[in-house]
């Protein structure tokens, strides 16, 4: 008889390997922040290239860019695991389910959430944000993309073993992330407008704590379903 | 004792009948109370100070609203209902109330937008009201969605139970964000029918509409979860016995088990 | 539509269990229901008498599964996969996994990453495992699918030394199982 493992040490083992699997393929990850950078490069380009103008859509770009992009990056979660039937061993471990799914979405936002909150602000001053505005940004994209992941992991959950369809799982996603949106982009017109963005800010981090209430009882009911 | 009504009310035959039975008990009242909701509201409530005539359309879109709303919970509920206790009747009914929610969120959207013509001079102008009823159709089309994209039907019950609580619990945040959003950009809209104090000519015709479209709702989501039923329960043994029934002799309706000529036709 | 209807057995410990039947007969499904990856509609699964619902992760401590898929990551190497696997439930020292694998004939490949195995010697690293899950319970589907002789001689040695301990074991397979007498039981789903 092996000592048992606890679950501190079964999550801290799933959260390496998938660390590990990401830094083996590591084109997969950065996918999502060139989709990213790609779509803030769109609008300078369907509109004036002037600076001042495009600070008043700023906000607006960034944010429409970072739902788009953890969108596209969520195919990335369960996919992989789903098909090699490495979830299904997750499900049978013995260890709390919804915690290791957590795990796993934690990981998945270090990989793709992270960098587009270290970029967001770079790519706010490409669209004319001022230089005081960043760490506004910073705080705004972190908390929108913690949302963002939790919410979009229970969609994939949803949506796990469907024909590849990836308009279902953003019609899903979408209206669920709207206020995430909408504060988010709020917080950032205020941040470049120089003014206090603690209110939307705050909202934010109660979706956020709400997210990570809920998402964790969600995402395991999902993934069971469909691992049925 | 609940209990055992509790049980009893989740067998699918036990459900058909009392399904039968309550229909015209709802749908009846629901024509009645429509015909004098439209009469008072449409002929007898004076006309709005402010608004001339077109404020009638209140009395469709008002109660449409709050119907799309309601039946989103009552489907939220429902879903709930069949993923804990693992009832398929619970989950027949949730699907049933899908399109006649999305139905009288398009309803809801339309009115408003025959509304918004005379008042704002278009048709659409992101009104947080619209706004979100439109967000709330996209929720009932992606409820639809993935019932539809799962084939197998357990299945695609319990994962659009998870998606349905999943949404009520979204759905007050979703319309309080749109609600905070709106009225950051633009003055309050006039569509506000919080007027300080409504005549009692112009709210009792709103209320009778109100219960109109309740029963209206409650009828429509008897026929569909019959048919939902029926379709669910193709296979079992009480509808097999009952088209046997019905095949070897075209007799009077017996007392257990829906009648065997009344499940072709309808009644 | 139902896959399976009317299904109903039980195994002791120390006894193996080969379910056959033709393809579509719902092999896999029983064994999925049984692993309480598949909720039955009407039924119970039962593990010590107790409803394997009751306390799921307790079952599934005692439990160890082998799907159609292995269940491991192609980026990883041999050696990675199993410390992993068996990290999650128990703690494992790199001795032990290297004795299995080297019982699983595959010394020389534990530094490779599993995409360069072949199929059969991919599944002899899942075959591998087996052992150090340290679970009373193997509910394996189709083990010896894509293995060679060697490979079918290694699952026959695995499972008579899990039920030599006394552990159970219900298999779902068309190959013949040299199992010792008294060991071995049949059912055949149609």
């Amino acid at each position: 008889m092996s000592a048992r493992a606890s679950f501190a040490s079964a999550a801290a083992l799933l959260m390496a390997r998938d660390l590990r699997l990401a830094l083996r393929r590591a084109g997969d990850s950065l996918l999502p922040l060139g989709f990213f950078l790609v779509i803030t490069t769109l609008f300078p380009l369907a509109l004036d290239p002037e600076l001042s103008q495009l600070r008043d859509i700023a906000p607006a770009a960034l944010w429409v860019g970072a739902l788009l992009s953890s969108l596209l990056a969520l195919d990335l979660l369960f996919r992989d695991d789903g098909q090699d039937g490495a979830l299904e061993q997750l499900a049978l471990c013995g260890q709390p389910f919804a915690g290791l799914l957590l795990a796993k979405t934690v990981v998945h936002w270090l990989l793709t959430g992270l960098p587009l909150v270290l970029v967001a602000p770079l790519a706010a001053i490409a669209l004319g944000a001022p230089y005081g505005a960043m760490p506004g940004i910073l705080a705004a994209v972190l908390l929108g993309t913690v949302c963002l992941s939790l919410i979009g992991a229970v969609g994939a959950g949803l949506t796990l073993s469907l024909r590849r369809n990836g308009s279902l799982l953003a019609l899903l996603v979408l209206p669920l992330a709207v206020p995430v949106l909408i504060f988010g982009a709020r917080a950032t017109a205020l941040a470049i407008a120089g003014e206090s963005l603690a209110a939307p800010l705050y909202l934010l981090a109660a979706i956020a704590v709400l997210a990570a209430t809920l998402a964790p009882w969600a995402l395991a009911a999902a993934v069971r379903i469909g691992l049925e | 004792m609940a209990w055992v009504w509790f049980h009893k009310f989740g067998s699918p035959p036990h459900f058909y009948r009392l399904a039968t039975r309550l229909t015209p008990w709802a749908a009846w009242p629901a024509l009645l109370l429509g015909l004098a909701g439209l009469i008072g509201g449409l002929v007898l409530a004076p006309a709005d100070y402010q608004q001339g005539d077109g404020f009638r359309i209140i009395y469709v879109h008002a109660p449409a609203a709050w119907l799309s709303l309601m039946v989103y919970v009552v489907m939220a509920c429902t879903a709930a209902v069949g993923l804990i206790w693992r009832m398929a009747v619970a989950h027949a009914v949730a699907a049933s109330c899908a399109p006649i929610g999305a139905s009288f969120t398009a309803l809801a959207l339309a009115t408003g937008m025959l509304w918004g013509r005379p008042m704002w001079g278009t048709y659409w102008e992101w009104d947080p009201r619209l706004t979100s009823e439109l967000l709330l159709l996209f929720l009932y089309l992606g409820y639809m969605g993935l019932r539809n994209a799962i084939d197998d039907v357990p299945r695609a019950d319990r994962a659009s139970a998870v998606l349905a609580i999943v949404g009520v619990v979204n759905v007050p945040i979703i319309h309080y964000s749109v609600i905070w959003w709106n009225s950051l950009h633009q003055a309050p809209s006039v569509m506000k029918f919080g007027q300080p104090t409504m005549p009692a000519s112009m709210l009792i015709p709103l209320l009778l509409m109100l219960a109109a479209f309740t029963l209206l709702f409650a009828a429509l989501l008897l026929i569909r979860a019959r048919g939902e039923v029926l379709q669910r329960e193709r296979n079992a043994r009480w509808m097999l016995e009952a088209l046997e029934r019905l095949s070897t002799h075209d007799g009077p309706p017996t007392r257990d088990g829906p009648s065997a000529k009344g499940v072709l036709v309808g009644r | 539509m139902h896959v399976l209807r009317g299904v109903s057995f039980s195994v002791r410990g120390a006894e193996c269990l080969q379910v056959t039947g033709a393809n579509g007969s719902g092999k896999t499904t029983l064994l999925r229901a049984l692993c309480g990856l598949v909720p039955p509609e009407e039924g119970q699964v039962r593990w010590c008498g107790v409803d394997i619902g009751a306390d799921p992760s307790a079952y599934h401590r005692a439990l160890a599964y082998l799907g159609h898929d292995n269940g491991l990551k192609g980026d990883l190497t041999a050696d990675e996969n199993l410390r992993f696997g068996i990290g999650l439930r128990c703690r494992v020292t790199p001795t032990a996994i290297g004795a299995a694998l080297t019982r699983a004939g595959l010394a020389g490949q534990r530094g490779l990453p599993l995409r360069q195995l072949s199929a059969g010697q991919r599944r002899r690293v899942a075959l591998a495992r087996l052992p150090l899950f340290d679970a009373r319970l193997w509910i394996l589907d189709e083990p010896g699918s894509n293995l060679d002789s060697a490979g079918q001689a290694l699952l026959l040695e695995l499972l008579q030394a899990h039920l030599a301990e006394g552990g159970t074991a219900v298999v779902a397979t068309h190959q013949a199982l040299d199992l010792p007498a008294g060991t071995h039981r049949g059912v055949m789903l149609q």
